[in-house]
């Protein structure tokens, strides 16, 4: 092929093309070679061992694989790894400092915000990600004035939080839990 | 040692595996990684009906990364199932479109994923038949239910009751497929070594899961291990072996390499079961007053091809209210469609939508108000069998639930408020669940350190379990509960009974209560000194549970729903759910009430939002993913309250508690469309309550 690598295997299906990257996530390099079509889900999950972010649709439907990128919130599931090397990638395992809890993680078991606890790390991650967005004066939805910075009452936190999914309901603990650090 | 402690029973505990869930460190079944560990993704069918001619399994395996594809032409052989569902690649047939057809095994998933999506099956596909009409001319009566219920019941005359009832109701209900999906899809690590083979399954019972497979593979149950430390919900879905933990092991033994399979959303959808759509017929007679004196509850449902599940959708009207003359029946057609299962409160769920619909309609009917009109039918014994309540708190349910929610004075009148853009109404349903308990056993330890381990077999998916025996243990060895641990989910535990049938606390918590009765027994005849190996003591509750006296148990509970419904667009929202609960003794207030919730939110859910569509030509459900398929989010329930009555019940178990799992779902839709029926004044009797059925 015009003197590049030949990647065609049998009957024309191409081997896996990989890359190598130095990922970051919870502030520690974590060099990792994979599969171009890996998500970052499946990475953490499968190759790094952090089995914290979880799979529940793989469609970026549930909220349960939702992880910090550079502070923000995002779906690893929808996120290819190699879009991921150069960025600061925090897990529901980076959110408590040592053996300390995270508030958000004390306030969700204080509020029993968490039941079968499998969109529980999703949820955590959602909820730093949305603190930081109303800190950083973003507006959502339900924000009634878009000029001053947001409150966090009960109504924007169940908004920022919609994209969680929680088949248990523990939405009234989640929330409480949220309101409780927000304050 | 020291045996004394306030009672642990009743305090709020916070949640035991807390920490583990909210650090990420709780690990579920697709969390585990054996050596050479490879990784299979099923291939589904695309015919509804018909036959597998071809697999091309051959070019497969040369693909990169590929181990094993596997199908019926070269699957390792099982051993004849009852359960047809689960001779998986056994045989060319194709029952419901979706059915596993092959699995491809490969060293990574996304080999494993591209090489599925290449496998070419070649199909005879023939027509099928998936629609549920009350009119089929397939439609018969199963010999039981599920529970082990008769089909059909009937007391005096109804019909000619009917006939001469001063006030008819005369009506037909329908709730639509429904799917658990719980936030894990169903996952399994297959490990096979020599003559075992070890499960980590996202399973809601260990035992029973291990029961089931070994003889599929002609092996002792000894020689199969299940591991489900954690599991993340179930709702029904994961208390019976599906077709994915077979297939699993199935291509782990055929390729030779311990395997990971997930189901996927979508395969979701098909492959792990459903609540069975309904026809329910329910015809009221009662005199002026409102009291009934006939009852009929008749009800069409679907199953598969492969496995009668007949889903017991007009039990709770043997339950629920007094009438001399009575009948229920179920109905069921076999098409080519997935196999129905458990979904939260089978049976009680969509039954009560039905009769809880009608009442309202009654209520309506004689100008009775809805509270008073359940009141007044409160039968003195259980209806049918006549055998005496244990406990049946309904009415004080009913009571408080008004106080609480603010239902006096409510004026009966329909479409007549309005509120900003919406109408608003108010409805009220009740809540029944039986309940159950089923043979488990158990082990208490104590250590020479003063701690306490308890081992069962249970099952904690979400519900707390762990926590609440943590409680029943500490004050059945009169200790405080951080001196107790207590581990379930593992075959290597004693055997116990699966979570289903809200029956977890009475029936494990029996076998804990007995374990630790005995060890504190063999700690008294040693004077209380614990040898340096440690002592242990183990029950068996089946002698118990088999021996005890006839009654009618039943959890009770009355829900009350606010809807607001836009003027425009038609779209209902509940804006208030309140419940008031009878369920025996409370363990644990806080996790109680997440159950409550969970299952009221759940309810709201089946309302307004759940609806598995078929497509008749293609024959699955359509809209299969949690896009389409819709539940809530934290937005959709605003406030949600959750009550109880404490019942002081000795007729139930050690601990004189009901289960709490499934009630929290039942009469919540009822709740939620008569009171749209109350702001809108229209009835919408087939769930869920989608705007085009408001808007006219």
């Amino acid at each position: 092929m015009n003197g590049e690598t030949d990647i065609t295997g049998a009957d024309g299906v191409p081997d896996p093309v990989t890359a190598d990257l130095r990922l970051s996530v919870n502030g520690v390099p974590r060099p990792v070679t994979v599969d171009t079509r890996e998500t970052l889900l499946d990475t953490l999950r499968e190759h790094l061992g952090l089995t914290g972010a979880k799979k529940g649709c793989d469609h970026g439907q549930c909220g349960a694989c939702t992880v910090l990128v550079d502070g923000r919130r995002a779906l690893s599931c929808l996120t290819l790894t190699v879009t991921a090397d150069d960025v600061e990638i925090v897990t529901v395992e980076g959110l408590a400092d040592g053996d300390a809890l995270h508030p958000l993680q004390a306030a969700f078991i204080e509020n029993d915000a968490l039941q079968c606890g499998y969109c529980t790390p999703g949820q955590l991650c959602s909820a730093a990600g949305a603190l930081a967005e109303a800190a950083d004066g973003w507006p959502s939805a339900v924000t009634p004035d878009l000029s001053a910075p947001p409150r966090l009452d009960e109504t924007e936190i169940r908004e920022r939080m919609s994209g969680n999914l929680c088949r248990c309901g523990a939405y009234p603990g989640i929330v409480a839990a949220v309101g409780q650090v927000a304050r | 040692m020291k045996t004394e402690a306030r009672p642990s029973v009743g305090a709020a505990l916070e949640r035991v595996e807390g920490v583990e869930k909210v650090t990420g460190r709780a690990r579920y079944a697709y969390e585990n990684f054996p050596d050479e560990l490879a990784y299979a993704v099923p291939v589904q069918a695309t015919v509804a009906r018909g036959t597998v001619l071809a697999a091309d399994v051959d070019a497969v395996v040369r693909l990169p990364g590929v181990i094993a594809a596997v199908w019926h032409g070269n699957a390792p052989r099982l051993a004849p199932a009852d359960n047809a569902e689960l001779a998986v690649l056994q045989s060319d047939r194709v029952s419901y479109r979706g059915q596993y057809v092959a699995v491809v095994v490969a060293e990574t998933l996304q080999c494993a994923r591209e090489a599925a999506r290449l496998l070419r099956i070649d199909y005879d596909a023939e027509p099928h038949d998936v629609e549920l009409r009350a009119d089929h001319p397939e439609m018969y009566r199963p010999d039981r239910v599920n529970a082990g219920y008769p089909a059909d019941t009937e007391l005096g005359d109804p019909d000619a009751a009917l006939a001469a009832a001063p006030v008819l109701v005369d009506a037909t209900y329908r709730t639509p497929a429904e799917h658990n999906n719980p936030m894990e899809p169903h996952a399994t690590v297959a490990v096979w070594s020599g003559d075992g083979l070890t499960l980590h399954d996202s399973t809601q019972g260990v035992s029973a899961l291990r029961e089931t497979i070994a003889p599929l593979f002609g092996m002792p149950p000894e020689n199969v291990r299940v591991i489900s430390p954690h599991v993340g919900g179930g709702f029904g879905s994961k208390g019976a072996a599906l077709p994915p933990v077979v297939l699993a092991a199935l291509a782990a033994k055929h390729a030779g390499r311990p395997v990971k399979l997930a189901v996927t959303r979508q395969q979701m959808f098909a492959v792990t079961g459903y609540r069975t759509p309904t026809i329910q017929r329910v015809r009221l007679g009662a005199d002026t007053g409102g009291r009934l004196t006939a009852i009929v509850h008749e009800a069409f449902e679907q199953s598969s091809r492969l496995r009668e599940f007949a889903e017991q959708t007009t039990t709770p009207t043997r339950v629920m209210y007094a009438a001399p003359d009575r009948r229920t029946a179920h109905r069921l057609v076999r098409l080519d469609v997935p196999t129905p299962a458990w979904m939260r409160a089978p049976g009680e769920a969509p039954g009560m939508f039905a009769l809880e619909s009608a009442m309202d309609e009654l209520a309506v009917a004689c100008g009775i108000d809805p509270v008073e009109l359940r009141i007044r039918n409160e039968p003195a014994a259980e209806p049918e069998s006549g055998l005496p309540f244990s406990s049946r708190n309904l009415v004080a349910c009913l009571r408080e639930g008004a106080r609480r929610f603010g239902w006096a004075g409510r004026d009966p009148t329909p479409a007549a408020r309005t509120r900003g853009r919406m109408l608003v109404g108010t409805g009220v349903a009740a809540s029944t669940y039986p309940v159950y308990r089923r043979p488990s056993r158990a082990s208490a330890r104590c250590d020479p350190d003063d701690r306490f381990t308890v081992r069962i077999a249970a099952a904690d998916i979400g519900t707390g379990a762990r926590t609440i025996l943590t409680q029943v243990a500490a004050d059945a060895l009169r200790v405080t509960p951080d001196r107790v641990r207590v581990e379930v989910g593992d075959t290597a535990l004693p055997a116990a009974s699966l979570a289903g049938g809200s029956a977890g606390t009475a029936s494990w918590g029996t076998a804990v209560v007995r374990a630790c009765e005995a060890l504190l027994e063999e700690l008294d005849r040693r004077g209380g000194d614990v040898p340096a190996e440690g002592l242990e003591a183990t029950a068996d509750t089946a002698e118990e549970v088999g021996e005890q006296p006839e009654y009618a148990r039943h959890a009770f509970g009355a829900q009350f729903a606010e809807v607001g419904v836009d003027l425009d667009t038609g779209e209902a929202r509940v804006l208030r759910l309140l419940g008031v609960f009878a369920a025996g003794r409370i363990v644990n207030p806080v996790t109680a009430r997440s159950q409550f919730v969970g299952g009221m939110t759940m309810g709201m859910s089946m309302a307004l939002l759940e609806e598995s569509v078929m497509d008749h030509e293609f024959g699955d459900y359509l809209n299969h993913d949690l896009a389409q398929y819709h539940v809530p989010t934290a937005m959709d329930l605003p406030d949600v309250q959750a009550y109880w009555i404490e019942e002081d019940d000795p007729h139930l178990n050690p601990l004189g508690a009901k289960g709490i799992g499934e009630i929290g779902i039942v009469g919540t839709a009822a709740a939620v469309a008569n009171a749209v029926h109350h702001a809108t004044g229209v009835r919408v009797r087939d769930l869920p309550i989608r705007l085009d059925k408001l808007v006219r």
